[in-house]
């Protein structure tokens, strides 16, 4: 089915051309930073992990957020998300990509990365992500590439698929709450010390994700032939807008344990975030811009009126990836470490060199995504679209 | 086509198992090299069940008592010095924090003038139940069974730096490029240095100690800072703790630092 | 054959890239390596031995630099007793490199033949040559 991805207009490889310029320079800045060390990144002996593990850490959520169609279609034969359970599984994948590329380059000495195998550690939350991350990259390209095989030939996918299936809508939340364990069980770093950490992420993900495939999927309708369905767009947007609010929800119950109490610990990463500390407030306007979009937001969604126009819905999509993009892949990570374990303060910005090796790791997953969307889109426009299970 | 694949999903299974077979071979390889020979503790080296330290902060007579301390850890460590370019990416392995920020939590703003601006000593706490080791996805961090220092193997360290997150004490440091340049002292060339992208902190000079030697800092400190085996009522530490009152940093962690801290009457000093 | 231009095009460029070694140092001689054991602390000794035979340390020094660096490192073992009952200091820089004071003329004079680039040295110190 490969070959299916080496036809196409000019769009296409215009933007597949666009793609791997970005790549090349994120390269290029990888090669400096392997050679020169993570020094050339702005993370420092406080802040000592970046945008990188933030970006990891948020594409666990999009990653495991495939399940949110996968679920409905496979569990409750919700006929609709036939035609975008193959976009849920073929977003998966590249996010899985993205995810382990990011710890990649996040590494001070890339060449000893199979160490955590030489060496299994069972005590550490390292070991399991990285198992994880690895089962459900393996289910999704199985499930995904055997299920669009016969629907390519018209048959019913084989009888040995659904165990998968079945296995990889367990898998998900696990992947995103083994990544929750990793900030959630530090003693001394407050801001992350949460019980809610968990349901915090999966809920953020659950919205983030559907968000990225409503537009996806509306990408998909306006370059091509094949239409992911009405329906199936309004129940992403539903989806959306309930785990948004949760989300929202969680991080206000966050909130409320940590300024009722007055624990000194439990609110200064909050007041650093949202107030500025002690004269240093560098992410205040990023995060009150996440606010200001996540307001919006559930502005538009909450009522069914304003999210059934699709170009509505789609603005309020970006907002809430957008918005949670930032809380999770920025502020979250960032205000854990600030203040540090004397309680002082130091700032954190990602360098060029940095955001340009983010900027192609992020191509490298846009160019998979392009590159299975490209194949699963022409089995659909052949086909007529529905997946038979 | 669907054949060709089947056979490609057979082969690559084949391989995989192949695969698996090579690490076997490589485990006997390594054994039959084990066998080669014994390997044995030096007897002049110092035992303990478990090395603590009392920072007995009356007894330093000035910041250069303090300095000299600390500047015989990163000779004798190879320790860089900050890079003035990147300051908030320095080395450290043994330094001075103020009370409220060494004691977070602690702080008062009453507190006598005299503590609010002593500069404790700070390190790597060897605490009895470490975080570090805890995240550590390779064991390159790992608390010795036989006397409870928290050491570094930087040969196996990936450089994740799960540890330095995971460390409530802020005890540790990475590499952020290659720390050569930077050591502008004189050469320690019985001690290594690091390379780039490891992470390192104090390791309460277990080179030292496996040769009979007391850790460099102590040596230096004229009795400031005892050092012992706390689990021997006869040790110098012991002695320190039953005749004092000390306290340890963010005890309600509950990872039991092996660092005491005397605060002591300002008439001590 | 459909596309044979782009397939043999393709062959083509295969072939180059994975011949490449070959054809880089076509012509090259390159010298047998002679690691050189003439330093002074070497020319001192009665019987010029190292801790194992010179065989065994032809061709196992590697595998026994990595247990040492484990029994020190993480067993905390210092000694090591070699098959003649000696016992000697498991040191990469303070019993090999005392010895064999001449990196350059003993260790690179193989690891450059086989191209090997061993990262002990990125952290241990190597001895001072030519002093």
């Amino acid at each position: 089915m490969l070959e299916k991805a080496l036809k196409g207009g000019r769009t296409y490889w215009t933007w597949v051309a666009a793609l791997l310029a970005v790549i090349g320079i994120g390269i290029a800045c990888y090669i400096y930073q392997f050679f020169v060390g993570l020094g050339v990144t702005g993370m420092s002996r406080d802040v000592s992990w970046g945008f990188y593990i933030a970006q990891f850490t948020f594409l666990v959520g999009v990653a495991a957020s495939g399940v949110m169609v996968v679920l409905p279609f496979y569990l409750h034969d919700y006929k609709a998300f036939g035609k975008i359970t193959i976009l849920g599984e073929f977003l998966a994948i590249p996010a899985v990509l993205m995810c382990m590329l990011f710890i990649f380059v996040d590494m001070g000495q890339p060449l000893r990365v199979l160490n955590v195998l030489l060496h299994p550690t069972f005590n550490s939350v390292m070991f399991y992500d990285m198992c994880v991350l690895a089962g459900y990259l393996v289910l999704n390209i199985l499930v995904g590439w055997t299920s669009l095989g016969a629907e390519r030939k018209g048959i019913a996918p084989p009888k040995w698929v659904r165990p998968f299936v079945i296995l990889s809508i367990v898998w998900a939340p696990s992947i995103h709450t083994v990544t929750a364990f990793l900030y959630a069980g530090l003693p001394g770093r407050h801001f992350w010390l949460s019980a809610i950490m968990a349901a915090r992420f999966l809920s953020s993900a659950f919205a983030a994700g559907p968000a990225l495939l409503i537009i996806l999927a509306l990408i998909v309708r306006r370059y091509s032939t094949f239409d992911p369905g009405k329906e199936a767009i309004q129940t992403l947007g539903k989806i959306v807008t309930y785990f948004m609010l949760t989300s929202c929800f969680f991080l206000g119950l966050e909130f409320f344990t940590a300024f009722y109490s007055g624990i000194p610990g439990h609110m200064q990463s909050f007041i650093y975030l949202y107030k500025g500390l002690e004269g240093h407030h560098q992410l205040v306007p990023l995060m009150w811009f996440s606010t200001i979009l996540a307001v919006v937001a559930i502005g538009i969604l909450v009522f069914p009126f304003l999210r059934r126009n699709e170009m509505i819905l789609a603005f309020a999509a970006a907002c809430v990836f957008i918005s949670l993009w930032i809380d999770k892949g920025f502020g979250l990570i960032v205000g854990g470490f600030v203040p540090n374990p004397f309680e002082g303060i130091t700032e954190y910005w990602p360098t060029t060199p940095e955001f340009l090796i983010a900027a192609g790791v992020w191509a490298i997953g846009f160019l998979v995504l392009t590159i299975l969307y490209k194949i699963a889109i022409s089995v659909k426009e052949e086909s007529g679209g529905e997946a038979i299970h | 086509m669907s054949i060709n694949r089947r056979e490609f999903f057979k082969i690559a299974g084949f391989a995989a198992a192949l695969g698996l077979g090579g690490a076997t071979v490589a485990a006997a390889v390594k054994k039959e090299v084990e066998a080669s020979g014994p390997y044995l503790l030096d007897p002049k080296g110092l035992k303990a069940k478990r090395w603590a330290m009392a920072v007995d902060m009356a007894k330093f007579q000035s910041d250069a008592d303090i300095q000299k301390c600390i500047d015989a850890c990163h000779q004798v460590h190879n320790v860089p010095e900050v890079d003035p370019a990147h300051p908030t990416q320095e080395i450290k392995w043994l330094w001075t924090e103020t009370y409220e920020h060494a004691f977070p939590g602690n702080e008062d703003e009453f507190i006598a003038p005299h503590y609010k601006h002593l500069p404790f000593l700070v390190l790597c706490n060897h605490c009895e139940n470490p975080p570090c080791v805890r995240v550590c996805p390779t064991k390159a961090t790992f608390k010795r069974e036989s006397d409870g220092v928290v050491m570094m193997d930087m040969h196996r360290c990936i450089g994740c730096r799960f540890c330095m997150a995971a460390c409530p004490y802020g005890a540790r440091s990475f590499n952020f490029r290659d720390p050569r340049p930077f050591i502008k002292k004189e050469l320690n060339r019985e001690f290594p240095t690091r390379t780039k992208g490891v992470v390192e902190k104090c390791t309460f000079c277990y080179e030292r100690l496996a040769k009979g030697a007391m850790p460099a800092c102590v040596e230096v400190s004229n009795g400031a800072l005892a050092f012992g085996d706390i689990d021997d009522p006869d040790s110098d530490v012991r002695k320190v703790l039953d005749n004092n009152f000390t306290i340890r940093r963010k005890p309600e962690l509950g990872t039991h630092p092996s660092v005491y801290y005397v605060i002591g009457g300002k008439e001590h000093a | 054959m459909y596309d044979s231009g782009k397939i043999l095009a393709g062959l083509i460029i295969f072939i180059v890239i994975a011949t490449l070694p070959f054809t880089l140092n076509l012509g090259k001689a390159v010298a047998k390596p002679s690691p050189s054991i003439d330093t002074p602390a070497i020319n001192q000794m009665a019987k010029k031995q190292c801790v194992e035979s010179k065989d065994y340390m032809k061709t196992t020094h590697m595998q026994m630099l990595n247990n040492w660096r484990d029994e020190v490192v993480r067993e905390g073992n210092r000694l090591y007793v070699a098959a003649d009952g000696k016992e000697y200091n498991m040191s990469l820089q303070n019993t090999c490199m005392n010895c064999h004071s001449n990196k350059s003329k003993f260790c690179d004079e193989c690891h450059n033949y086989v191209a090997v680039k061993p990262y002990c040295w990125d952290c241990h110190i190597a001895p001072k040559e030519g002093v």
